[in-house]
């Protein structure tokens, strides 16, 4: 009983960095990674099948171009498929390393210090495969320009009423912002690398990133500052961003769509599938480079509890939403649940259910919360579920709306399959690339941790 | 204008605690154009080196609001003057669907002027910069701690200021080329 009792105040304290290091091996130990390591032939494996699959998304979106989007499963009356699934799922992944680098930031969890660099990184390549499916959704896809307002020929403007046009500017903002935030991060850490660098190329390379960063004491404030303001001005943007995307559906009168509940459940939805994400790629990276020091069983146990949090936030939602279907008295309402639960896509519903609230209720107990496996499990069954969720919403909600007589189907066709795997392909391949280039943890941020970074006044 | 051969006078320090307690001595007796260097974000030590005003906020800030009414602005003048179209019977000046716009295009533009001002008040990018003559000084993105004095301080004098630093328990001194 006291041994049990004695692990489990262990664990709950278990630090952030393992005792021992100093400055010189938290520098050296990340920055080998890149520097020193021979580059292994698992990473030429890795990479090379997630080039590939980029290969076949590049191939998928050629022949969209050629033959147009009647390749893909879309009809009338589910004008939106596999795109705008796809896009809502990668975005929404997205968010958790903005909610890890900005918001755990301004609320002082410094445990964020070992995880950011890759989340934010997360984030990028989350939302360049985000990008994708709009612009290739819109049929003319070499018009996509057309949904910024420039001044053109035709001397019209896009429509700011649409929550389409809200959806482009948030979106761009967000990538935006989330490219700048993190390579401000990297800045400092990029001189780390140009100052250890053997290679003459590298020392370049690095140099010129880091635009001569020197750790002056002038330098350091204002960038501290600036780097604070962008965490204050990211948090409110991420939860705008995901917000807005729920606006895409919710001020449309579909039923399904039609709701109030869907901005808090759609943010909440796009963290707990981004923590899956963090997840699913700490893992394997804290292992195959032995970062076990720096990402810890805290960072495991803290972030399974953020799924956990944020999975019972979209049970609610799920909740609101079958219990409105019977509030609201309306009977296309009550309809869309029925529907959900014995229409032809209920095995996909029950499927959902399954993987986004029923498995990850194993995070409740603390052996699951600290073993990687399990943990690596139920991220992949929760990015599967979420995925399913933005399916139901999408395809579900339109296939059986008003008119009986305007009912169907929607069947995925293989080109809808090939795109979507291609951007797993293209993330992980960026992911490879970013891994092997950069440092994966910030190496400045992860000094100020140290014991011996503390001063007195 | 010729340059002065010296840059400055450089110390070493081997933690953060002495930098700090060497800038604030250096400061107080009396020299003004100095520097310290440390790889990562010491708290209080621009204070030492008496900086005080940050203008990061007020770029911020100026920022925000130009952005804010820039996208205001341009959705009111392209939908309710330029080429106003009647959609679903909405009037052309529809402020409650302009606020997200104008919201995103606020955060936009305090975001860039929070990364570009604080670029551009810290002087980068700067590609070649004195202080990296000294070989040593590969270590400041390390794990060590520098302090320099200016050779364009009042009070400078080789001889003098190199005596004053070695009263400071620095680990070597050198003398910066510019």
């Amino acid at each position: 009983m006291d041994e049990t009792r004695k692990m489990t105040i262990d664990a709950e304290h278990a630090p952030v960095i393992e005792p021992g290091h100093t400055f010189a091996t938290v520098t050296d130990k990340i920055s080998s990674i890149v520097l020193t390591r021979p580059t292994s032939n698992g990473w030429f494996a890795g990479f090379g099948i997630a080039f590939l699959a980029t290969m076949m998304m590049l191939y998928a979106i050629g022949y969209l171009f050629l033959r147009g989007i009647g390749i893909w499963g879309v009809t009338i009356p589910i004008g939106w498929g596999f795109a705008i699934v796809n896009f809502v799922w990668w975005i929404g992944i997205g968010h958790a390393g903005t909610l890890i680098s900005a918001i755990l930031l301004l609320l002082r969890q410094s445990w964020r210090n070992s995880i950011n660099r890759f989340a934010e990184a997360m984030t990028l390549f989350a939302v360049a495969c985000a990008g994708i499916f709009p612009a290739i959704h819109v049929g003319r896809p070499w018009l996509a320009y057309w949904l910024f307002p420039y001044p053109n020929t035709m001397r019209v403007w896009p429509q700011f009423r649409s929550p389409l046009m809200w959806d482009v500017f948030a979106v761009s903002t967000y990538a935006t912002i989330s490219a700048i935030f993190w390579f401000i991060g990297l800045i400092p850490d990029l001189a780390t690398l140009r100052d250890r660098a053997i290679h003459p190329a590298a020392r370049i390379i690095y140099g010129i990133l880091a635009m001569g960063w020197r750790g002056s004491a002038r330098h350091w404030h204002r960038y501290e500052t600036a780097y604070l303001l962008l965490a204050g001005l990211a948090t409110p943007l991420v939860l705008s961003v995901h917000t807005v995307v729920s606006f895409d559906f919710a001020i449309g009168i579909v039923p399904g769509w039609h709701t109030t509940i869907f901005p808090p459940y759609f943010v909440a939805g796009a963290i707990y599938s981004g923590f899956a994400m963090v997840l699913m790629l700490a893992i394997p990276i804290r292992k195959i480079y032995g970062l076990e020091d720096f990402i810890t069983e805290r960072h495991l146990q803290n972030s399974a509890k953020v799924m956990l949090a944020t999975g019972l936030i979209v049970a609610y939602g799920y909740g609101i939403e079958a219990f409105m279907g019977w509030y609201s008295g309306d009977r296309y309402d009550a309809f869309t649940i029925w529907n959900r639960l014995h229409g032809p896509y209920a095995i996909p519903y029950y499927a959902l259910l399954l993987c986004n609230i029923g498995i990850p209720q194993l995070l409740w107990i603390r052996k699951f919360r600290t073993s990687p496996v399990a943990l690596f499990f139920v991220s992949f069954v929760v990015l599967i579920g979420m995925w399913l969720e933005r399916f139901i919403i999408v395809v579900v909600s339109l296939h059986r709306d008003f008119l009986t007589s305007s009912w169907g189907m929607y069947y995925p066709t293989r080109w809808d399959w090939m795109t979507y795997l291609g951007t797993i392909g293209m993330f992980l391949m960026l992911m490879f690339l970013f891994l092997r280039i950069l440092p994966a943890i910030s190496i400045f941020e992860m000094r100020t941790l140290l014991p011996e970074a503390e001063v007195k006044e | 204008m010729k340059r002065d051969p010296i840059y400055g006078m450089m110390a070493e320090f081997d933690t953060a605690q002495g930098l700090l307690d060497a800038a604030r001595k250096t400061y107080q007796s009396g020299y003004r154009k100095i520097d310290a260097y440390s790889p990562f974000p010491i708290e209080g030590l621009a204070e030492e080196i008496g900086f005080h005003h940050n203008r990061v906020p007020l770029v911020v800030l100026i920022g925000g609001i130009v952005g804010g009414c820039l996208g205001y602005w341009m959705q009111w003048w392209m939908s309710a003057v330029d080429y106003p179209l009647n959609i679903g019977g909405k009037p052309p000046h529809s402020w409650p669907a302009f606020i997200v716009i104008t919201f995103e295009m606020t955060i936009l533009f305090a975001g860039l002027s929070a990364v570009l001002g604080m670029l551009a008040l810290n002087g980068l990018p700067m590609p070649y910069h004195p202080v990296f003559n000294v070989s040593r000084f590969a270590m400041a993105s390390k794990d060590r701690f520098f302090l320099i004095v200016f050779s364009s301080d009042p009070k400078y004098n080789a001889q003098e200021t190199r005596s004053f630093l070695e009263t400071l328990q620095a680990r070597s001194i050198s003398e910066v080329p510019s």
